[in-house]
């Protein structure tokens, strides 16, 4: 029998400098990708540069110390038409903010209202629940926004018949509301908040810990919500219990006084809410169905009531899957948050236009709201990143 | 011997609780305990309450009679008058009236061109032939200047023509650049990982409306001397980068779904890496997403309204085209809004049925 020889084939080693080496393969795809990006980057930086030289634009950072010439209707801060550019896009900066931390609390809660809703027990709850869902998320946002604002500045009636009701007045003007006036009081019952939540910590631990050493069930809501509220009533009135209000009251064409929203900013509040919250619900649906069935069934085997059930046994198991797609549904409220330029809210995307139509800097204003949203963006997800790891199972 | 035995029948039994009808669901659905009996009597009132009002507004005081007096008069609801009036403003924005057949069937030959991409029967290279037909049948009959058509540049084009050519085309341009990203992200080659990586995330940390400005004021920076591109295709540019950014996310999830055994498996073969990809992994990984591409797609034609804030007049944009200059029909914006609203709603509710029918059908394949 005629033995099959066969020469041994070595494998190429990897330090094979030839085209059969997958190594080598590898490097020059790296560089001729490296080089390809590299030189279409120059080549773009370049017709840039010089057709800014051509069009004589100037370019730099420069400008945000240059008075800005603009007004801005509403900000935290004083601000006016003499400030500098870099002044004017710190308020764009909180006002985007304010509007997106508002709105993530709201939607949080609105959310997982209707996500919860989607099994409660009762059918006509249910059916409106689905029903929201399914109108919300299929209207884009910026029509959303755009008919809230109309129905803020034309159907709501004028500054001088305003609808009232309590201190407050609604009208195309925005919201009134009565506003607390400050005082040193207020200091105290901030102090007494702040020792409440102390006190609540310590509470909770000392439960928790006496839950695991006797298996006795103290309430981990409602009494440190209890303690809070008590802490802070205390420090309100050892602060001397200021109680003065500044109502809003109605003039001749403006309502003065008191605290007020703009329309500009509940069209954008209440629409990126009700658009946003159309999401979250489904992410909490879909995450509450998650959790295994004998979850629930053991749940009911165990007497506890369909609310105790969805509190201690579904929802927190659910959370952990809920997470990381709630995650991107608030990244996408702040971005979202953009679409303010549409009515006029001053957020950053919108004083950066200004800012973009009156010193001709394209580059360096988009180049600005690029970095705040990156910014927000990648904190927001090293924040959730952080929580979601503390709430992943804890595995041996 | 034995008594004789009278049968004897039992009372009957109560008949079983009846489970299917209208007054059992009531009783479990509406009023199980005195809690869901509460809600109901709370919820149903505010319908009771809600709806008929709404329908007194939108239907039994409405009109429909195109003259802005006639909705002035007292007690009138709806004004769909202006619907009448401009709906052709609305819908083709600012193409030539006489010639506003053109976009009506190009934009029915892109729509059934959507629905048979939708039917599993027409997935094969075929499809990608009629697509290449129709796009160019679509930009004949929209642009013109041949076949005896009159030329109708951009800037007039406009309305849902625009919003489904934006979408589709930049969904459809964007799924090359999304596999390839995707590949690139799970690359071993550090070098080409990094940049999918870097690109991914950018796009997705910022806002569209910052990439809508990039392509309105900054592409035309970026090209040389003399060279100057149209806004339409600016957007478009803009649009493509954006959707392949999410969409290369959504392929992503799917290659990592793919179990390691079938990359292992087609390497025992000997196929090279494109090999394995094109015939062992994508085909799979991507029959997994194509729920979440739909889904994708609803964002993308959702996301089209915001081009009318760098002045291309899709259908929300066209919409303050119609009314903003108009002021006798101004004060009925909200009718119009409604109108729009009822439009987009229909596109995306349909697509979102879609999305769930089709990931069952996924799904079926996956079930013995």
């Amino acid at each position: 029998m005629a033995e099959a020889k066969v020469a041994p084939r070595t494998p190429p080693s990897k330090r094979d400098w030839s085209w059969r080496s997958q190594a080598f393969r590898g490097l020059i795809y790296q560089i001729l990708a490296v080089l390809l990006i590299g030189s279409a980057v120059w080549w773009l930086a370049h017709n840039t540069s010089e057709n800014m030289r051509i069009r004589g634009i100037k370019s730099g950072f420069d400008f945000l110390a240059a008075p800005a010439g603009f007004d801005i209707g509403e900000s935290l801060f004083p601000f006016d038409s003499n400030n500098p550019y870099w002044k004017a896009f710190l308020i764009g900066i909180t006002n985007t903010l304010r509007v997106a931390i508002v709105g993530i609390i709201l939607t949080t809660i609105l959310g997982t209202l209707l996500g919860v809703g989607r099994f409660s027990r009762n059918g006509l709850v249910r059916g409106l629940c689905q029903t929201y869902v399914e109108f919300f998320r299929n209207v884009p946002v910026l029509l959303q926004l755009l008919m809230w604002y109309l129905l803020f500045t034309e159907l709501l009636p004028d500054i001088a018949d305003a609808k009232h009701f309590g201190g407050f007045f609604l009208s195309k003007g925005g919201l009134s509301f009565p506003d607390p006036v400050w005082a040193t009081g207020h200091l105290w019952a901030v102090g007494g908040l702040a020792v409440g939540a102390v006190l609540t910590w310590a509470y909770r631990r000392w439960a928790r810990r006496s839950f695991e050493a006797t298996g006795r069930l103290r309430s981990m809501f409602w009494v440190p919500v209890a303690i809070v509220l008590a802490a802070g009533v205390v420090g309100w009135l050892i602060g001397g219990a200021p109680s003065e209000f500044n109502f809003p009251k109605k003039g001749e064409f403006a309502v003065e006084g008191g605290g007020s929203l703009t329309p500009e900013f509940m069209a954008v509040l209440l629409g990126l809410t009700l658009y946003t919250s159309s999401f979250v619900a489904e992410v909490v649906r879909s995450g509450i169905s998650s959790v295994a069935r004998g979850q629930g069934e053991a749940a009911q085997a165990l007497g506890l009531s369909k609310g105790q059930e969805m509190q201690k046994v579904l929802l927190p198991q659910a959370l952990r899957v809920i997470i990381p797609p709630v995650t991107s549904q608030f990244l996408n409220l702040t971005k979202n948050s953009s679409l303010a330029v549409a009515i006029g809210y001053p957020d950053v995307v919108s004083i950066a236009n200004t800012a973009l139509n009156q010193t001709g800097r394209a580059v360096e204003c988009i180049a600005l709201i690029m970095l705040v949203y990156l910014v927000t963006s990648l904190s927001t997800s090293i924040f959730m990143g952080w929580y979601n790891a503390k709430s992943a199972i804890q595995e041996r | 011997m034995a008594e004789t035995i009278i049968f004897q029948s039992l009372p009957a039994r109560p008949a079983p609780t009846k489970t299917e009808g209208l007054v059992p669901w009531a009783k479990a659905n509406l009023f199980a305990n005195w809690q869901s009996t509460v809600t109901t009597f709370v919820v149903g009132g505010l319908l009771l309450y809600f709806i008929p009002q709404f329908l007194n507004w939108a239907v039994l005081t409405a009109t429909t009679v195109p003259n802005a007096d006639a909705c002035r008069a007292p007690g009138v609801g709806a004004c769909w008058g202006v619907i009448t009036e401009k709906y052709r403003l609305i819908i083709f924005g600012r193409y030539p009236l006489e010639e506003q057949w053109r976009p009506l069937v190009a934009t029915l030959l892109l729509l059934a061109l959507l629905v048979a991409s939708c039917t599993r029967a027409f997935w094969n290279k075929w499809l990608l032939v009629l697509w290449a037909v129709v796009v160019a049948i679509f930009f004949a009959l929209m642009y013109g200047n041949v076949l005896g058509l009159s030329k109708v540049t951009t800037d007039r084009w406009g309305g849902l023509p625009l919003t489904i050519m934006l979408s589709s085309m930049s969904m459809v341009m964007a799924f090359p650049l999304a596999i390839a990203v995707a590949l690139g992200r799970r690359s071993k080659l550090p070098a080409i990982r990094t940049f999918c990586t870097i690109y991914v995330e950018l796009i997705r940390g910022v806002p569209l409306i910052s990439v809508l400005f990039m392509a309105s004021f900054m592409f035309p920076l970026f090209m040389p001397q003399g060279v100057t591109i149209d806004v339409l295709i600016r957007v478009f540019a803009g649009l493509t980068l954006f959707a392949a950014a999410y969409m290369a996310e959504v392929i992503r999830g799917g290659l990592q779904a793919m179990p390691k055994g079938q990359a292992e498996a087609a390497a025992s073969l000997g196929l090279s890496y494109w090999q394995t990809q094109g015939r062992i992994i994508l085909p799979q990984a991507l029959a997994l997403v194509v729920p979440s591409i739909v889904n994708n797609f609803i964002g993308l034609f959702k996301d089209t309204s915001l081009v009318g804030i760098v002045s291309l007049y899709e259908l929300t944009g066209s919409l303050g085209l119609a009314l903003n200059g108009d002021a006798d029909w101004r004060p009925f914006k909200l009718e119009g809004y409604v109108f729009i609203t009822f439009i987009y709603f229909a596109f995306c509710f349909a697509m979102s049925r879609y999305s769930l029918w089709i990931e069952k059908q996924v799904n079926k394949s996956k079930l013995r």
